[in-house]
């Protein structure tokens, strides 16, 4: 049984909702819950009442760039899904909520930091046998305006990464144990998310992003926990200067969270280019 | 060759160009999944690891069980609830693999995963989803090389 959230020590607890809240905002007009999942069967399968659907391929990505949607593109993707500045957006889905944090963390780079994570994410609502739908909701446009994203604050492009590892600074890579020692690259017969070389980044920690929930229902260990894992285990500090990757960034946006929200890093970026982009660029140094 | 239900199938998936039809069509594929769950008889919890699909995060089990027809009835198993995407792709394999010549099974290229679920589906969830492809070919290869020796 997971403690509640406010008595587990987080530096900024109201990052974090639980199932019982969310039940009691259903209906609530400041507040959207959002879904966003890595199996695309599973929203449209059911889902919590009145929840939309961000998905990270078809809405988040640009559709033919890496990169994320661009200022208008998120604009628009607010708007049809009835979501004001000034709305609580909820995000959960499968996965321990990667994808929920991940979306969560696009929010941010669009200035939307009015945003939360159900802890225990869809895993939790379905084992409190909580209501589902396959009802698909509608809401009222919005005209909602943006500002310019925001690239430099949380997140780190391969050049800062670089020059992360030339000042020795800190990174945590939360992929497998397999992957961070290069014995695994990518999946056979699919090149789409594969590299030519296997390893690390020179001088990162390997913390594993599952190693910060509790593995029975998916929630967030407490913050005494995350601090014996990330501070007594591997040496980081608050203070730290740290970025964190995975494979694209979606891993990674789980332990960002955790960093930022719950053990309260004020400098902690998210790579999300990973290990797609840095196993396969010339040059640069990796270790095994 | 291919299964020529597979075959048939993924003709007409390619004439899906809506997103939504394609999920539906996919909801309502695991939905059954029930029909192709391995019966109690033939195996129950804790699985034998060696029916485990690699790589697959939805926890999928797969069994290859000899006809009498010298062709296999596939079987499988999905432990976690949320792995939809998984039991959809297990009544398909079941619909097109089971009773199909060992041959034509053996030849199906694991691309099919794309071609099912569109290009869009994540590395990790891929990954899993060829596994289960690739346990059921290993399956009619094994069987076809048994054969052989027994001929």
């Amino acid at each position: 049984m997971s403690q509640n959230i406010e008595d587990r020590g987080y530096v900024h607890p109201e990052k974090l909702v639980s199932t019982e809240w969310v039940a009691e905002h259903l209906d609530d007009p400041q507040v959207r819950i959002v879904e966003s999942n890595e199996d695309p069967l599973l929203y449209p399968s059911s889902h919590i009442p009145g929840a939309v659907q961000i998905d990270w391929t078809v809405d988040l990505n640009d559709q033919l760039r890496r990169d994320y949607l661009d200022q208008s593109g998120f604009e628009s993707l607010m708007s049809r899904n009835g979501i004001t500045r000034d709305m609580t957006v909820v995000f959960y889905g499968d996965r321990s909520n990667w994808w929920a944090c991940y979306a969560l963390w696009v929010f941010l780079l669009y200035g939307h930091d009015n945003a939360r994570v159900m802890d225990g994410g869809r895993t939790k609502w379905e084992l409190e046998g909580r209501e589902l739908v396959r009802e698909v909701p509608v809401y009222a446009h919005t005209d909602y305006r943006a500002p310019v994203r925001d690239d430099e604050t949380e997140r780190a492009f391969r050049e800062d990464v670089l020059a992360h590892v030339e000042a020795g600074r800190r990174m945590v890579d939360v992929r497998s144990p397999e992957e961070f020692s290069g014995e695994l690259l990518h999946m056979p017969g699919s090149a789409q998310e594969g590299a030519l070389r296997g390893g690390h980044i020179p001088g990162a920690n390997s913390v594993p992003w599952s190693r910060a929930t509790n593995p029975e229902d998916g929630t967030f260990l407490n913050a005494a926990d995350l601090r014996a894992i990330y501070e007594e285990e591997q040496g980081l500090s608050p203070d730290d200067d740290v970025i964190t990757y995975c494979r694209i960034g979606e891993r990674s946006s789980h332990t960002w969270f955790a960093l930022k929200y719950l053990m309260g890093y004020d400098q902690v970026r998210n790579y999300d280019g990973s290990w797609t982009e840095w196993g396969n660029l010339v040059n640069v140094p990796i270790e095994r | 060759m291919i299964p020529d239900r597979l075959d048939e199938l993924l003709e007409d998936f390619s004439f899906i160009s809506d997103r939504n039809e394609r999920v539906a069509w996919l909801i309502d594929a695991a939905d059954r999944f029930d029909e192709v769950r391995v019966p109690p008889d033939v195996a129950a919890p804790p699985y034998d690891e060696a029916h485990r699909v690699p790589a697959c995060e939805s926890d999928a089990f797969v069994w290859a069980l000899p006809t009498d027809g010298g062709v296999l009835d596939f079987r499988f198993d999905v432990l976690n609830p949320q792995g939809l995407s998984a039991m959809a792709l297990a009544v398909i394999l079941n619909d097109c693999c089971s009773g199909a010549p060992l041959q034509q099974v053996a030849a199906i290229p694991q691309d099919i995963v794309l071609k099912i679920f569109g290009r869009e589906v994540s590395m990790g969830k891929g990954q899993g989803l060829m596994g289960l492809v690739t346990m059921v070919t290993h399956a009619a290869r094994e069987e076809l090389g048994a054969q052989s020796a027994g001929a």
